[in-house]
């Protein structure tokens, strides 16, 4: 998705393709070896020669059960949710023109974290397709809070107000959060524990199936996406100055709005709210490789899957066979990183 | 903190002596009240069962909003004063109990009602051992030592038959799951080897494949974790009533992919549920016996 993406926007002169070539072969190049190195990283140690012995029958292997069903697809769910969140931060960011929104700025994460909360505190065991309810009613949740979102800022029809947006987003959030509250304070201790520790983020999806369900809407997100940077660029001036330079504004904001959106549900219904990356990434890119959205957007993707692997590293191995919350290493790791790269740039 | 009443003042004043250093077992007020307490408010459901398996439940006003009742028990329309979380200060005073059980970690609340003149006895779960050590200190307190000592013993050599007749065989590795995800392996909570329920299954015959974990919840266990454990048994307890077939059929495929691990190949996965497993009281002896049973099944 990413390639298409690259293909769409090269910048025009040769100097500037050579450096967008450079920065994202950079950045890709970190994600692919982070992507490639992680599956083999963990608390037990494997043999690869055994992991793809094609002798021994699946079954009995334990060092290929441990890659192909605890390593492989947390590393692959890992770094979906990196890109789409990271993602879905840029493009929100230049939608809402306000530096500070994230994935989660417009209520779509409380919705999906509802969701959630709701079948794990009633402990409903159903599963669709071989995907388990939780990511399943997750992402309902979410498509709830999108639509509400939507509907709300389509009042107006001079196209989507910012502020319009943002409030709903902000007064969703803050009603999601007090239905969370309420729900968890109906469960009993050991579903609130697992509600709560649901939200600090999981990548252990431990099968394909969910991951498998996830994929045409993140890939549909991210075509979206590659069709957005011209458009993103001139909207992060304001919606009037888009206008005058051809932009239809109203079309791109919808479609940024909704791929956006649908990225944040999808990702959160696989991982979890996963704090940081979203705010945190494309600042990072910003700060590395400038704020053209041709760039930013496919280097922030690779940024976004190295960062959440490498934390989801850190995570499960720290302290093994206790598994930290990855949302927790996402801010500790990050955090300091982004700060020094602030006092660097000065 | 002056009152009228001489016994309430000592007691206070004990507390205060007392202060943190009743970690375990804390017991306030160092002298024993002259006449056993009439009107008990117990916010443990451990503690509770253990004081109507002692014959106590007449002499018990108030209990937590956790608790299941006995089967036949006379006082159905009993006050409920909250739990571990959101206790019911108001309502615990206007019972006028002569004796309130709190956590440990109810520190404010016992203040408020040390201060009101009430008695506090507080206790913090933790093994076995203190399971039995809460028995006897609660028919002591409750006026009903014999009784007491006399349930901690039968306790204790029920316990030793059930170690006794599984102690020549081979002990599986078992993984003893608290809490997962519905229908997914996901956010898998397991015992640590502390606590009653990690102590009931050394009892059982059963090794832990976390006893070497210094907590009482492994919290996340990952699926590499449970593959390279490969526990010979899986026990899952739940908190809620019995599974319905269906939903027992489910939960069980879950396990269904990690074929390496003996318990899935063995098809050892169990679920158990009820109350004894959740509660570390009087049932101790019971959920031992159903664990006991689950691990060694040529045994009995």
């Amino acid at each position: 998705m990413t390639i298409g993406l690259a293909a769409t926007s090269v910048p025009q002169t040769e100097s500037l393709r050579r450096r967008f070539l450079l920065t994202q072969a950079i950045f890709g190049g970190a994600a692919l070896l982070v992507c490639l190195i992680a599956p083999l990283v963990g608390p037990t140690p494997i043999r690869l020669t055994r992991v793809f012995d094609g002798s021994i029958p699946f079954a009995d292997n334990i060092d290929a059960q441990i890659f192909f069903i605890a390593r492989l697809p947390r590393a692959v769910t890992g770094a979906l949710v990196g890109a789409a969140l990271a993602t879905a931060g840029v493009v929100l960011q230049a939608l809402l023109r306000n530096p500070l929104a994230t994935p989660f700025t417009l209520g779509v994460s409380s919705g999906a974290s509802l969701g959630a909360m709701i079948v794990i505190v009633l402990g409903i065991p159903l599963s669709l397709l071989g995907v388990p309810v939780v990511p399943l009613a997750s992402f309902s949740g979410s498509l709830v809070a999108v639509g509400v979102v939507y509907v709300l800022s389509r009042v107006r029809r001079q196209g989507l107000s910012t502020h319009v947006l943002l409030l709903a987003g902000v007064t969703l959030n803050s009603l999601f959060s007090a239905i969370i509250l309420f729900v968890q304070y109906s469960a009993n201790m050991a579903e609130s524990f697992q509600a709560i520790r649901w939200l600090m983020g999981n990548l252990d999806v431990s099968s394909y199936a969910p991951i498998l369900s996830a994929l045409p809407l993140l890939g549909a997100a991210f075509v979206s996406f590659a069709m957005l940077p011209r458009s993103l660029n001139l909207l992060a001036l304001g919606a009037e100055h888009a206008a005058m330079r051809g932009v239809d504004v109203l079309r791109a904001q919808r479609l940024a709005f909704v791929s956006a959106s649908l990225a944040t549900g999808a990702a959160v219904s696989l991982g979890g709210p996963i704090g940081f990356v979203g705010i945190i990434v494309p600042h990072m890119v910003r700060l590395l490789a400038g704020s053209d959205h041709r760039t930013l957007l496919p280097a922030s993707a690779f940024l976004g899957a190295a960062f959440l692997v490498t934390c989801d590293v850190v995570a499960r191995t720290l302290m093994a066979p206790v598994e930290l919350p990855v949302g927790i290493i996402t801010a500790m790791l990050g955090g300091p990183f982004f700060l020094w790269l602030l006092i660097r740039h000065r | 903190m002056k009152t009228p009443r001489r016994p309430t003042l000592r007691s206070v004043g004990a507390a205060w002596t007392a202060g943190f250093v009743a970690v375990l077992v804390g017991s306030v007020g160092l002298a024993q009240p002259q006449q056993s307490p009439q009107r008990i408010v117990s916010v443990i459901p451990a503690v509770t069962e253990t004081l109507f398996a002692l014959g106590a439940g007449p002499q018990v006003v108030g209990i937590s909003s956790f608790d299941e009742l006995p089967a036949g028990s006379r006082n159905v329309d009993i006050a409920r004063v909250g739990g571990l979380v959101d206790p019911d200060t108001e309502r615990m005073l206007t019972l006028r109990p002569d004796l309130v059980i709190l956590y440990a970690s109810q520190v404010d609340l016992r203040k408020q009602l040390e201060r009101a003149g009430i008695p506090v006895f507080t206790y913090r779960h933790g093994g076995l051992d203190d399971v039995m050590s809460m028995i006897r200190t609660i028919g002591g307190r409750s006026g009903r030592g014999q009784q007491g000592e006399a349930l901690a013993a039968r306790l204790e050599a029920g316990l030793e038959t059930v170690r006794a007749r599984i102690a020549e065989r081979r002990r599986p590795s078992t993984l003893l799951v608290f809490a997962r995800e519905p229908a997914a392996l996901r956010g898998v909570y397991a015992s640590g080897g502390i606590g009653f329920l990690h102590d009931l299954l050394a009892i059982a015959g059963g090794d832990n494949v976390f006893a070497d974990v210094s907590e009482e919840n492994v919290a996340q266990v990952s699926s590499e974790a449970i593959l390279s454990t490969a526990p010979d048994v899986v026990i899952e307890i739940r908190n809620h009533g019995a599974f319905d077939p269906a939903t027992l059929t489910a939960e069980r495929a879950v396990w269904n992919r990690l074929t390496t691990v003996p318990a899935v190949r063995n098809s050892r996965v169990h679920f158990l549920s009820g109350g004894e497993f959740v509660v570390p009281g009087p049932r101790v002896l019971k959920a031992a016996q159903q664990l006991a049973r689950l691990l060694h099944p040529d045994a009995f």
